[in-house]
């Protein structure tokens, strides 16, 4: 993300490597997000033998651009979902009906998918504001067995929403808030609102560390990312997991979220549950406690 | 007693939280205002996400109490939607 330059949102010229091309789906979902808010869009001609990619992955047609790359038939079989715009409720609850076939997957391995993405396109549909909506892509990677997924926005950031209802200094702090259970930008209430209880990303950052897949959450100059880690023990606090954690990259004005979920080694998302329950509870008694009155002892 | 199907509404991954919050205020509250007991039937929902469980029964605890949980059963619950149900039922009768 450090080398992506920000600086001038009216221009989207996008250049590669002349031999290869090898991007996750996070990666893709910016840069489709990032053109649709361009005013003028420049592409390089394509070298690499994987420029393919880009086109199969929908990305020229979504921008409206001519890559000069046909696809051959048996190319565009594979198990990807090309790159979608979700702007409302009703195109999330089609998309994820259509895109669970396009990814050829058992039953149990469907069940983070949907939910990770029905999740986090919830997020932006209610917090995010984004005028382009939520732009979602996703990728199977045969040789390492997981699902590659990408969610970006152009809408007002994790800390502007954060910062309704809590006093997060920076977009890293705003990151952290967001991704502890119970933390949500509609109220400072346990529990949360009628709608909202700011469990969503706390849930989904834990089915990646669980997995030990990867999970990445970019937003105004910040971005957290988990490591791999041998320790599935669970923190309410994201910043006690195994982490690298940036915030000074170019400032994206919205949230951009990448989770890769494998399906070799998911865990049974019911065992998961548990786990999720066990923190998720302790940390709400932990809170309430805090704001006990202490007994003044004269 | 009123049974509702969720499949019938939410179709068999319930997530569209809309759709569950139509179906408290439109459907349970007004029942329970009759002093009808609810069952929320989740036969043939294969899943269901914490933020639809949540914006389904999240205030009617807050708003009702925890006996409230006395009046409502769910019904043919797989494990997964058993436990989601139990994490929001938990963690709202935990809350203010």
């Amino acid at each position: 993300m450090r080398a992506i330059d920000l600086g001038h949102p009216e221009v989207l010229e996008i250049t590669t490597n002349p031999e290869w091309i090898s991007v996750h789906p996070v990666v893709l979902s910016l840069v489709a997000a990032r053109g649709l808010e361009s005013k003028e869009i420049k592409c390089d001609t394509l070298t690499a033998k994987s420029a393919h990619y880009l086109e199969r992955m929908g990305l020229f047609e979504f921008l409206g651009i001519e890559s000069g790359i046909s696809i051959k038939e048996h190319e565009s079989a594979g198990r990807f979902i090309p790159i979608n715009q979700i702007r409302n409720s009703d195109e999330l609850s089609q998309f994820i009906k259509e895109m669970i076939p396009l990814l050829h997957l058992q039953p149990k391995q469907v069940e983070p998918i949907r939910y990770v993405v029905s999740e986090l396109v919830r997020n932006v549909i209610e917090h995010a504001g984004s005028p382009t909506g939520a732009i979602v892509s996703a990728q199977y990677y045969q040789k390492s067995n997981r699902i590659g997924i990408g969610i970006a926005d152009t809408g007002v950031g994790i800390k502007k929403t954060i910062n309704q209802s809590h006093a997060a200094a920076s977009h890293l702090q705003a990151i952290g808030l967001a991704l502890t259970p119970g933390i949500t930008g509609t109220t400072r209430r346990e529990g949360g609102t009628e709608f909202n209880a700011g469990a969503g990303l706390f849930f989904i950052k834990t089915i990646a560390k669980v997995n030990r897949d990867f999970f990445m959450l970019y937003s105004g100059n910040a971005l957290y990312k988990l490591l791999k880690s041998e320790s599935v023990r669970l923190y309410a606090d994201p910043f006690r997991d195994r982490h690298s954690q940036a915030d000074d990259l170019p400032s994206w004005a919205g949230t951009v979220v990448g989770i890769d979920i494998s399906l070799r080694e998911t865990r049974e998302f019911s065992r998961l549950l548990d786990l999720i329950r066990d923190i998720y509870l302790k940390t709400v008694e932990e809170r309430r406690k805090a704001k006990y009155r202490k007994p003044k002892f004269i | 007693m009123i049974t509702i199907r969720l499949f019938e509404k939410a179709g068999s991954f319930a997530e569209n939280k809309d759709l569950a919050r139509d179906i408290r205020k439109n459907e349970i509250i007004p029942a329970l205002e009759e002093n009808q007991d609810v069952v929320l039937d989740f036969e043939s929902v294969e899943a269901t996400t914490q933020s639809f469980v949540h914006a389904l029964i999240s205030d009617l605890i807050r708003t009702y109490g925890h006996e409230i949980l006395d009046r409502i059963s769910f019904k043919s619950c797989n494990e997964t939607t058993q436990k989601i149900i139990t994490i929001v039922s938990e963690y709202m009768q935990e809350s203010d």
